[in-house]
């Protein structure tokens, strides 16, 4: 238990969270991306994608959300012991982890104000897989257009509609991501 | 090497985490100035701070970097960037516009066409483009909640009603995606078409004024104008005195004390990248002859 809990960091921090932070930029920039990243062995049921957002994204300024199954024992001493961050309700988390259902409703989370549209949370979802293959995306960061597998299409509908507010999104599954802001159009 | 004494690239990690999560929700807003607890860095605010630590907060050990300051790689800044992360982020670093995966730039675009493999990172003094028009940032953060540009348009007009056209050549406001109204830093308006629907992704750092913005790759960025007075993305009428190009960015060199000047093109490596492949321009020497 112990060793669980202090173990599965990264080995270099700096050189690992700065190769995590490209790839979760590119996730970001461009929508329907895939990549995989490498170098956190989170206690289950946090993927190791999942594990190493929270490693490179969250400290002590950052309230994290863990929903569902994802809140026990483990996960919020591996949390806490990697990162200090802070465990809070949705109403006022920055980063939220949690599997598709457990995250519902999503106007729980903050999603910004009409000034400051970037004090809006950024869900970190673990979906059982992951392809580039589905549901339709447009915007910016997409070339023409992408494909992602969505586990649906209405909330982010109603979340791209918000914009400049709304939530954004990594996808995870195993130890590949995505990412899907607030500026993407969701067609289905 | 990396200087052992400082983190890789210099800036504490939770200060990195910062910065970074700033630029996640820059990418996500396109045109949307993040504020960040911008640091003190070894050099002064005007020399590209807000850059530095976006290029920092960014760089991986695998980079190949280069950095321009108004389109040259040899000038002053451009040097102490660059010397800056060889130093403290061991990073490779290049001239070559092709070759480099991360370019910090001041105020140019470079002229080679960018790729998806590319990170382009702005210095940024005012990122605001209504500031001058309206000092307060409570008033502008407004306006832009609002989407009320107008007094950016009566700027221009004004432009037009006392010089005939749109006098505005740098930092020339751009709207982003229909959205928001950007300073695009005060790269010349000859650059603001290369922003729009770029592969590469673009970020924008203001040191003093504590602001990040993005645009990810194959945004749609547009420069404000008027039907009747399109904007015109000009250039000086004449082609590089050193190697010939037509179609690149020109500085005005003069060259004696009686009034004698040349044209030469801003961006010093696709200037040379010319010249090496035999192009040569009015007042140029061909390569094996120098």
């Amino acid at each position: 238990m112990q060793a669980e809990v202090l173990g599965g960091g990264f080995a270099e921090v700096p050189v690992e969270a700065a190769r995590a932070f490209r790839a979760a930029m590119q996730a970001m920039a461009r929508p329907g991306r895939i990549e995989t990243v490498r170098g956190a062995q989170p206690p289950a049921p946090l993927s190791e994608a999942a594990g190493v957002l929270a490693l490179t994204l969250c400290d002590p300024e950052t309230p994290v959300h863990l929903a569902g199954a994802l809140d026990c024992a483990a996960v919020r001493d591996w949390i806490t012991f990697h990162t200090g961050a802070p465990f809070v309700g949705a109403g006022s988390c920055h980063f939220a982890f949690g599997s598709w259902e457990a995250l519902m409703p999503l106007d729980r989370f903050p999603a910004g104000t009409a000034q400051y549209p970037d004090r809006s949370a950024t869900l970190i979802v673990q979906l059982p897989e992951l392809t580039a293959s589905g549901v339709v995306l447009r915007g910016p960061g997409i070339r023409d257009s992408a494909a992602l597998s969505l586990p649906e299409v209405a909330a982010f509908r109603a979340n791209a509609a918000r914009f400049p507010l709304g939530l954004d999104f990594f996808l995870c599954a195993g130890n590949r991501l995505a990412g899907l802001p607030r500026s993407t159009s969701v067609e289905g | 090497m990396t200087d052992q004494a400082y983190n890789f690239a210099y800036l504490d990690e939770q200060t990195k985490r910062m910065i970074r999560r700033a630029i996640l929700k820059g990418v996500a807003i396109p045109g949307y100035q993040v504020p960040f607890a911008s640091r003190e860095m070894p050099m002064p605010y005007g020399w590209g701070t807000g850059g530095v630590q976006v290029s920092a907060a960014t760089l991986t050990p695998e980079d190949t970097f280069k950095v321009i300051d108004q389109g040259a790689d040899d000038t002053t800044n451009a040097v102490s960037i660059r010397k800056f992360f060889e130093r403290t982020a061991g990073v490779a670093t290049t001239e070559e516009t092709a070759r480099a995966t991360v370019i910090q730039t001041r105020h140019r675009i470079p002229e080679e066409p960018l790729t998806e493999e590319q990170v382009l990172v702005y210095q940024v003094p005012i990122p605001e483009p209504l500031r001058f028009l309206e000092p307060s940032e409570i008033e502008t953060r407004k306006m832009h909640a609002l989407e009320e540009y107008g007094l950016m348009h009566v700027k221009l007009y004004e432009d037009i009603a006392r010089h005939g056209q749109i006098a505005t050549s740098y930092a020339y406001p751009v709207k982003v995606e229909g959205r928001y109204v950007m300073d695009p830093s005060p790269i010349p308006k000859f650059d603001n078409p290369k922003m729009s629907d770029n592969p590469a992704i673009q970020l924008f750092g203001a040191g003093r004024e504590q602001r990040i913005y993005a645009l990810p790759p194959y945004t749609q960025v547009v420069s404000l104008d008027f039907e009747d007075h399109p904007f015109d993305p000009s250039k000086a009428d004449a082609p590089c005195d050193l190697c010939g190009a037509e179609d690149s960015y020109l500085d005005e060199v003069i060259i004696d004390d009686a009034g004698g000047r040349m044209f030469v093109c801003s961006d010093t490596d696709y200037c040379r990248a010319r010249r090496a492949s035999g192009h040569v321009g009015a007042k140029g020497v061909a390569e094996d002859a120098a």
